[in-house]
């Protein structure tokens, strides 16, 4: 645990890191905005590309996944995975009926 | 002989991420009924989105995203022993939740004024599809706005916690748990601004 806890301290990212990501974030709430603008489908491509990649910014620096080991990763996208399998079975079945 | 103090931050972080992934799978759900419904009745949703005040909603996210911003900059602080802005940046925090706050407030009153409430008799004369937009609607931002007020109240004892010291730079995991739970507030605001305000 010594050993994790001084890699870890090695790691800390300074106030920039997470201002430029904020900055990042902005401008893609921007772009989402614009696209919404734009027509049905681009409004539509904006939300399954832009809002996941937002959100994964945020977990990914903000909530320091980036920073931590294997194991809490894959709890993250154990849970992810199973959303998308209900998200999946569920649809498996509306599109069909 | 020396105290032995039982100390896991690794272990902490562990409990409060296995929380936050029964949030996840709360808001998954309500998330994959939103996806049936749009889909169930695409134009219904169209038109409701439009009675939705679309600049409160990007406004409300740029407040909640500059709070996951002062957040994580407070753990910066309170990494270099910086306690001075450590509670700069976690007052900064409360003050954005309690912004967001008030504009939902105006943006519900709004709604209630043009009786669009649950179980309002205007909403009953609405298509169904548009009911169930407003259901969702009242539902999803209702139970994240709660987690706002959940969120500070757990960043207002953090707060506490850092002036009395007892969180400080070398044991500061209450801060960083806190953090992670506005975090993940945040993150379910990004995902209901495209769903609702830019349905339209």
């Amino acid at each position: 645990m010594d050993a994790h806890t001084t890699s870890e301290a090695q790691a800390h990212p300074g106030y920039g890191t997470f201002i430029k990501v904020w900055v990042v974030l902005l401008l893609l709430t921007g772009t989402l905005v614009g696209l919404s603008h734009v027509g049905q489908t681009a409004a539509v491509w904006g939300l399954l590309t832009l809002t996941p990649l937002k959100a994964g910014l945020v977990f990914y620096f903000f909530m320091h996944l980036k920073y931590e080991g294997p194991l809490l990763k894959a709890v993250v996208l154990v849970t992810l995975g199973t959303l998308l399998i209900f998200f999946a079975l569920l649809f498996s079945d509306v599109a069909f009926r | 002989m020396t105290e032995h103090v039982h100390r896991d931050d690794f272990g902490s972080r562990l409990g409060m991420w296995l929380f936050l992934v029964t949030e996840m799978v709360l808001f998954g759900g309500l998330f994959i009924a939103y996806s049936a419904m749009r889909h169930r009745y695409p134009m219904e949703f169209h038109q409701a989105g439009a009675e939705l005040n679309a600049t409160l909603g990007i406004i409300n996210t740029v407040v909640l995203l500059t709070s996951s911003l002062t957040v994580v900059l407070s753990i910066v602080a309170m990494q270099r022993g910086d306690k001075k802005r450590t509670i700069g940046f976690l007052s900064s925090t409360l003050v954005l939740g309690l912004v967001f706050l008030i504009i939902k407030a105006f943006e519900w009153s709004a709604k209630f004024h043009h009786g669009l409430y649950p179980n309002a008799p205007h909403l009953a004369t609405l298509p169904p599809g548009e009911q169930v937009f407003f259901g969702l609607y009242f539902s999803m931002t209702g139970l994240h706005g709660l987690h706002i007020v959940a969120g500070m109240g757990v960043l207002a004892w953090v707060l506490y916690m850092v002036i009395q010291n007892q969180v400080r730079a070398d044991r500061y995991v209450h801060l960083e748990n806190a953090g992670l739970y506005w975090h993940l507030v945040d993150v379910i605001w990004i995902f209901l601004l495209p769903l609702f305000y830019l349905a339209a």
